[in-house]
């Protein structure tokens, strides 16, 4: 047999392949005894960031919880995708009710567990972007500050894509969206920074906020785990690249999350009782010019005679993030 | 073993806000999302004493951020098999809209007391019935309380007909008239109710040993047989809301609830139908036109949702005149109730008009009733009137808008 020279770990990701690690060390979704909480046969469009990132999730919060969780669902992709009645898509006990108040059917569920004396079954609630830095927010401040006990998660794929690709508060500036077209003088989204949903979720001081990329699942799988071993209000982040909104091909979901971490746009953070405890510093930095061209949604900026004073200005707001997050790649 | 009379507890001087708080924990709700709205603020500031105080164990009572939220997380902890409670008016049902269609539609056996206020604007927090009548269509069963004790009494029957149903409740009482009267109630006994209401047992819940998906997305195939089952769901509330009542009735030594009642209906040709507080000052008149020789009846109706319409036509069949005295407009078209009796089929053989009063709490005075039941027998009366209203005010706008 022909030796075959083994990569340790996978170019571009930096990720070890599991088959390389003892099986303690070796990721959840790995485990052939993974809970499996979403099942094939849902209706997400190929290369859906929000079902894979939600997979992960789950499967890393069932086994924290030893199989005894709740999941309350917002509307959004997430839901429609995985419940057209009678088909349910779901291997855990799963309660949609509407769009903006997911986080309060969770405190709900938390509160009729506590007054049943379960504690032994936990509260995860989760919703796009939409149903959390829009019309969840009021509930989700709410759920915060009474200090109920569930871990909410965001999947930010950065506008309203179940409804065909509208701007949210977390659409980032120049994006094309339907309703922010490109047209003379108006380069996509206004220029802003998007709502900041995990600073907000900080100054309610709750036990722990992290963002998370679908680019390292291990590391989302490992924020899930540590969210898991906290009680109170707890909010996880993930950024879910979406091959329609965004106008990529689904093979481009995870990379495009590589690149959003590595360009600084989207950083991987951690904090504590409010306080910023970890950030991931990158290890191969890009220009966001890599990231913004392989998108169609930024199409615009790059056309003849495109747009380098806008892209120069996203590229500020990744310098920002990097410097006030310590995102330095380490040397 | 039958029950004593003992265990009906005395009367004593209560504010109806109190005696509906402690009627309820003594129902033992275990999850109560509360958010203040006048005139309900009472209700649930009274619950949360109660709870605070030792009552009641095992009851979380959660200060919420909206009225949105309260219902969100009566929908959370309903579905995660909790008897679940709430009070709102007015602006705050509103804000809940959303989520009470889709508790009924989730099948939550919910209970909540609205506290009835107009609605803005103008800004208005005084009593009338525009808030509930307005969520008529939400899958709400709806009860309405013509005094502090029926407000009480109801409660009970709330959470055990949701309970057995599986469909949300609204014990409707008219904010401040009621909410804020203080009178001699009886507030039924832990001994009374416990032996009622049994704990709940939900017909499905999310639990871990069973994963239910619950609230999954329903298309044109199978979405109109939901509603149409739906439908005929809370129609057995016709049936066993009077046989609850009755059952509650004995238990406390109080007249039965029913979904509809008649008073001096006998060869009564003009039958005045109201709702709420109101009865109390219209039987009073309709004692005195007795008196006077007037053959005059009046119907009181406490199940609104859903519509007893066999119990209405039988109550009015040898009505010659149906007053409907409504303390909701439904702007562009009229009374609400009136178009419901309509439809129901009262009034094939009478005539059927509405009158409006006690809009953003103008007070339904004797006064003011004697002379509609006096326009009404001298068949003076519009197929649409407005109780007591200012002519001069309205002839000061008119002449100031006609200037401009």
């Amino acid at each position: 047999m022909s030796a075959t020279k083994v990569k340790f770990y996978q170019v571009g990701s930096f990720a070890v392949g599991n088959r390389l690690l003892p099986s303690s060390a070796r990721s959840n979704q790995s485990d052939a005894h993974r809970a499996d909480s979403i099942v094939s046969g849902h209706r997400a469009c190929q290369g859906c960031g929000e079902l894979l990132g939600a997979r992960y999730v789950l499967d890393t919060a069932m086994r924290a919880a030893e199989g005894k969780l709740v999941v309350v669902n917002a509307t959004g992709c997430l839901e429609v995708t995985t419940t057209p009645f009678p088909q349910s898509a779901w291997r855990v006990p799963w309660l949609h009710s509407l769009f903006g108040n997911a986080p309060a059917v969770a405190s709900g569920v938390a509160a009729a567990l506590r007054a049943q004396g379960r504690t032994d079954v936990r509260v995860l609630g989760q919703a796009g972007d939409g149903g959390t830095v829009d019309i969840g927010l009021g509930c989700l401040s709410g759920m915060f500050e009474r200090g109920d006990d569930v871990l909410f998660v965001c999947y930010d794929n950065e506008a309203y894509m179940n409804t065909g690709v509208q701007r949210s508060g977390a659409t980032p500036p120049a994006a094309r969206t339907a309703t922010t077209p490109v047209a003379p003088g108006h380069p996509g989204n206004e220029f802003g920074h998007g709502k900041d949903v995990p600073a907000i979720a900080m100054a309610h001081r709750i036990p722990y906020v992290a963002t998370a990329s679908v680019a390292d699942l291990r590391d989302l799988e490992a924020k899930v785990e540590r969210a898991m071993g906290l009680h109170g209000p707890r909010y996880l982040h993930v950024l879910v690249p979406c091959p329609l909104g965004w106008g990529a091909p689904g093979s481009q979901t995870v990379r495009l999350a590589r690149l959003a971490t590595e360009s600084g746009l989207f950083p991987l953070i951690e904090a504590t009782d409010g306080e910023l405890a970890a950030s991931t510093p990158i290890r191969r930095r890009v220009p966001v010019e890599e990231y913004l061209r392989a998108q169609g949604r930024y199409a615009h900026l790059f056309g003849e005679p495109g747009r380098p004073d806008i892209v120069a200005r996203i590229q500020r707001i990744a310098d920002r993030n990097i410097r006030v997050y310590g995102l330095e790649p380490a040397s | 073993m039958s029950p004593e009379p003992t265990l009906a507890a005395p009367r004593r001087p209560l504010e109806g806000s109190r005696a509906v708080a402690e009627t309820v924990v003594r129902c033992r709700p275990q999850v109560v999302p509360a958010y203040p709205i006048s005139p309900q603020t009472h209700i649930v500031e009274g619950v949360g004493a109660l709870v605070r105080g030792g009552e009641l164990e095992h009851c979380e009572f959660v200060t919420v951020e909206s009225e949105f939220g309260a219902m969100s997380l009566c929908i959370g902890a309903s579905a995660a098999g909790a008897r679940t409670y709430t009070a709102t008016s007015s602006q705050g049902l509103l804000f809940m809209a959303e989520a009470l269609y889709n508790a009924s539609g989730l099948g939550l056996p919910i209970v909540m007391t609205v506290a009835n206020r107009a609605l803005g604007a103008p800004i208005n927090i005084w009593n009338d019935q525009s808030d509930s009548l307005s969520q008529r269509d939400s899958g709400w069963i709806q009860l309405y309380a013509r005094d502090n004790q029926a407000a009480c009494d109801l409660h009970p029957i709330a959470f055990r007909l949701a309970e057995e149903l599986s469909v949300p409740v609204m014990v409707c009482m008219d904010g401040f008239v009621l909410t804020h009267a203080v009178e001699p109630l009886g507030v039924p006994g832990q001994e009374i109710v416990d032996r009622y209401l049994p704990p709940y047992a939900p017909c499905q819940v999310l639990d871990p040993a069973a994963p239910l998906s619950i609230g999954a997305m329903v298309g044109p195939e199978a979405f109109t047989e939901v509603r149409y089952l739906a439908h005929h769901r809370i129609e057995t509330a016709l049936q066993r809301f009077p046989e609850l009542a009755r059952r509650y009735a004995k238990l406390v030594g109080r007249p039965a609830e029913d979904l509809a009642r008649g008073y001096r209906l006998e060869d009564a040709r003009t039958v005045v139908v109201a709702m709420g507080s109101v009865l109390g000052t219209l039987e009073d008149v309709v004692d005195e036109a007795r008196g006077r020789g007037l053959a005059v009846g009046a119907v009181e109706l406490t199940c609104f949702r859903p519509f007893p319409a066999a119990k209405l036509r039988e109550l009015l069949v040898d009505a010659e005149h149906v007053v409907v005295l409504e303390r909701a407009l439904s702007v562009g078209s009229g009374g609400i109730l009136t178009a419901e009796l309509a439809a129901a089929g009262v009034g094939t053989h009478a005539r059927i008009t509405t009158v409006i009063a006690g809009l953003g709490g103008r007070p339904v005075t004797a006064k003011a009733l004697r002379k509609l039941i006096a326009d009404a027998t001298a068949r003076r009366l519009p197929p649409l009137d407005f109780l007591d209203l200012d002519h001069d005010l309205l002839r000061r706008v008119h002449t100031r808008e006609n200037g401009r």
